[in-house]
């Protein structure tokens, strides 16, 4: 006998609080009208807002917007019993499964405290020797270009002048080594995806579709578009694959490597269905493997299959999550084709994933990235692909760590959705985003308006590409290219001997 | 892109035109040079081209989007038709795997068997194997509004048939080499996490032969209706009996839920 259990008081405890000063309150409603969790509520009786913490998720759409800051959400400070082993988190995990027999769901990245190497890298810079360089008054070059590069260039001569005969694969051209991972429509409403495809534009860099295909009003922004082809194929046809600027195939993803995923029929709507081409209110299935791809034989085809289909005019890229053997694996990868590798760390973002996998499946980016940029210069292959990393790219000085070591670019998507105004409650998968990101409900996805929202990526990428030119120029250096895999730049605090062998670099003060 | 022509027959990749055909010869082409050449001859307009001594070439048809007729003489290599969307192939020999990988139109015709994946993720356009095919066929077929994909198999499948299948039609006819004689399915795991669309077999399973996400009943007369033009369409490629096939019985098998994994989360 299994289901839920209804109509009998629940054992968990509310994870937040709610405390209204009454003497700021001005009875607006603001709060009850935001909350779609419908926490708060206004008594005329009473003349009075109550609030029912049990639904609170943390968003702090309330707090944010009480025009007389008469709210303060805090967690929940009530103790379980001390003990180590079972903790606040492990109980009402279990408590919640007892009542509803259901796998734990969870949104946005892995939340536990395993070791973020970003923040036990440190950065160098120029003292008395090769002189900093002021990235205001001299010229700094944040351009990046993703895709093959060759072994060789080979520059002949045509009518007297030098030209370049090598022929260069199709490359994506970035102003600033950050793009917008993968996140589909579906997870994300329209609004969201229309501020990512802006501000990529705008910026010149991309976003990514994710695998929920792409509407037909973004068609416009398919220079600045990448389309994944992922394994439930959806929204895949000829006009999808054409518009793109590169094609990206999903094996996996950070937040749960090995599973496949599934959108919930209930948020397939009529504007979904158009884009994923599938009937409105089935369950959109994506399965764990691609089933053509059960070998890198079986991925080099898929990636060739590819390239046929669109003439050869853009690159192809592959991601996985980053996992124990990411490093043979993208050698495999390589080989096969890929013109960019994507890794995807156990900090990756989703929309919705089991809590089990997203905390316990992966392994961080760092250690990945560096294992893998290893790998490929020991095989020589480096060049053949561009590396791109994402999976809890926080700031400015993680991108430059990344590049540092060894990632030619970066994919940002939980700092992207926090700059629309996301506030990491890790509800994305009840789709009630109060911050009209996560949601398919007109009423919440019209507070992201597009244009706002463009507007705060752009300024996000302005002020992060200025901070990673300050941090060049102090070390010295003019061009992200010339910091690409400079690992000598990198020292660790605080690491193991054997973390600093799998990153690279040295302690500092060596 | 301009084609020459020249009429130096029997030259490994040399075109010929006849009667407005295209003729290729893909003796030793590489699939890139031989599909190049295809979407060259078609991008020009001409309505047939006829490519022989194919060997293994894979993608052809690919990329592709005009009704263009594709036929081949030999057997083309894995990913025929892959995101294919318009042209009309017919294959006088066995293909391999991927068939109509990821099709979104037009028409693929098998003189033979096929290997596996067949019409995986396929969501419109139609597909004929005389013979039969490998295994996971038809896997996460989907169909959308007017996109409904067709797959009829003469003889009869590997395990996992329409896997994760979403939509569409899939017929399996239970021929044995092409004549009325009736197989045994051995296929396992029919219909495994079926959530859409509807199986014709001709033909008996038990039922630990069936996906758990799958219910098969006998098909109606009002059922095989639905199944008639296609195997008419099938009898008229490959000179099959039609009146014979549809006088005998069939399973019908569809799936229990469209929403299989409702109710699977602790929200
Ligand atoms: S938003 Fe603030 S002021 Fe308005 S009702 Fe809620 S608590 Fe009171
Ligand atoms: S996108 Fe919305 S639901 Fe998801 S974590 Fe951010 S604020 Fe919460």
């Amino acid at each position: 006998m299994i289901g839920r259990l209804e109509g009998l008081k629940s054992y968990l405890l509310p994870q937040f609080l709610i405390d209204r000063d009454d003497y700021r309150c001005i009875r607006c409603e603001v709060c009850a009208r935001q909350c779609a969790f419908e926490v708060h509520w206004y008594d005329e009786e009473e003349d009075a807002v109550f609030a029912d913490e049990s639904k609170c998720v943390g968003c702090l759409r309330c707090a944010t917007l009480c025009p007389t800051n008469a709210l303060v959400v805090r967690h929940n400070p009530t103790q379980h019993p001390p003990n180590a082993n079972w903790t606040r988190e492990v109980l009402q995990n279990i408590y919640k499964q007892s009542e509803t027999g259901g796998v734990l769901l969870t949104g946005m990245g892995c939340d536990t405290d395993y070791p973020i190497y970003w923040d036990r890298i440190v950065l160098d810079a120029s003292q008395v020797t090769n002189p900093s360089i002021d990235p205001l008054r001299e010229p700094m070059e944040l351009r990046t270009y993703l895709g093959a590069k060759p072994d060789a260039l080979k520059v002949g001569r045509k009518g007297g002048k030098p030209s370049l005969e090598t022929r260069i694969t199709p490359q994506l051209k970035l102003e600033t080594p950050i793009m917008f991972s993968a996140i589909s429509y579906g997870a994300i409403s329209y609004n969201a995806c229309e501020s990512l495809a802006r501000a990529a534009a705008e910026a010149g860099t991309y976003y990514n579709t994710g695998e929920g295909g792409l509407h037909r009003n973004l068609y416009k922004y398919g220079e600045h578009t990448i389309c994944q082809v992922a394994s439930g194929r959806f929204g895949v046809h000829a006009d999808y694959l054409e518009v793109a600027a590169a094609l990206e195939i999903k094996i996996g993803q950070g937040a749960k490597p090995g599973i496949g995923g599934h959108l919930p029929g209930e948020k397939v709507s009529a504007e979904i269905s158009r884009t994923r081409m599938i009937p409105k209110g089935t369950d959109a299935l994506s399965p764990a493997p691609h089933h053509d791809i059960y070998s890198i034989e079986d991925l080099a085809q898929l990636i060739y299959a590819l390239k046929e289909a669109t003439h050869w005019s853009k690159p192809v890229s592959v991601k996985i999550a980053a996992v124990h053997n990411s490093a043979a694996i993208a050698s495999g990868m390589v080989r096969a084709g890929a013109d960019i590798i994507v890794l995807d760390g156990i900090r990756g973002g989703t929309g919705a994933a089991p809590t089990m996998i997203r905390d316990n499946v992966g392994i961080p980016i760092e250690l990945a990235l560096a294992a893998v940029d290893d790998r490929l210069r020991q095989e020589g292959i480096r060049n053949r692909a561009s590396i791109v990393v994402a999976g809890g790219i926080r700031s400015s000085a993680d991108v430059v760590k990344a590049i540092a070591l060894g990632a030619d670019a970066v994919y940002i998507g939980t700092a992207a959705l926090v700059a629309l105004g996301c506030h990491v409650c890790q509800k994305c998968y009840t789709g009630k985003c109060n911050w009209g990101i996560a949601t398919q409900d007109p009423y919440l996805s019209k507070r992201l308006n597009p244009e706002v929202g463009a507007r705060r990526l752009v300024n996000l990428l302005r002020a992060w590409s200025h901070e990673i030119m300050e941090m060049l120029g102090g070390m010295g250096i003019n061009a992200i290219e010339s910091l690409r895999g400079n690992r000598l730049r990198l020292r660790g605090v605080g690491l193991t001997r054997e973390e600093l062998d799998i990153l690279g670099i040295k302690h500092a003060g060596a | 892109m301009k084609i020459d022509v020249d009429h130096h027959a029997g030259l490994p990749g040399v075109f010929m035109r006849v009667d407005g055909r295209v003729k290729i010869n893909a003796r030793h082409l590489h699939y890139r040079e031989l599909n190049n050449m295809i979407k060259g001859a078609a991008s020009e307009g001409v309505e047939e081209i006829v490519v022989e001594n194919v060997f293994g070439q894979r993608y052809i048809g690919s990329g592709i989007r005009r009704p263009v007729r594709i036929v081949i003489h030999g057997v083309p290599g894995n990913d025929l038709g892959a995101f294919m969307d318009g042209p009309r192939i017919t294959v006088d020999r066995n293909a391999q795997d991927g068939v109509g990988n990821t099709m979104n139109s037009g028409l693929i015709v098998v003189h033979g068997r096929a290997g596996d994946i067949v019409a995986m993720g396929m969501r419109g356009g139609r597909i004929f194997i005389r013979d039969g095919v490998g295994y996971r066929a038809a896997i996460h077929m989907k169909e959308y509004r007017k996109l409904r994909p067709v797959l009829v198999i003469g003889g009869d499948t590997q395990d996992f048939l329409g896997e994760y299948m979403a939509g569409g039609l899939v017929i399996v006819l239970g021929l044995k080499g092409g004549k009325g004689k009736r197989s045994r399915f051995r296929a396992r795991h029919i219909g495994t996490g079926m959530h859409g669309g509807l199986i014709f077999l001709r033909g008996e399973i038990e039922e630990h032969q069936l996906g758990k996400e799958a219910v098969a009943v006998p098909a109606t007369q009002e059922d095989k209706e639905l199944i008639r033009p296609f195997v008419e369409e099938y009898a008229g490629y490959f000179a099959a009996d039609a009146a014979s096939i549809m006088g005998s019985d069939f399973l019908k098998i569809y799936a229990r839920s469209h929403r299989p994994f409702g109710g699977l989360y602790a929200y």
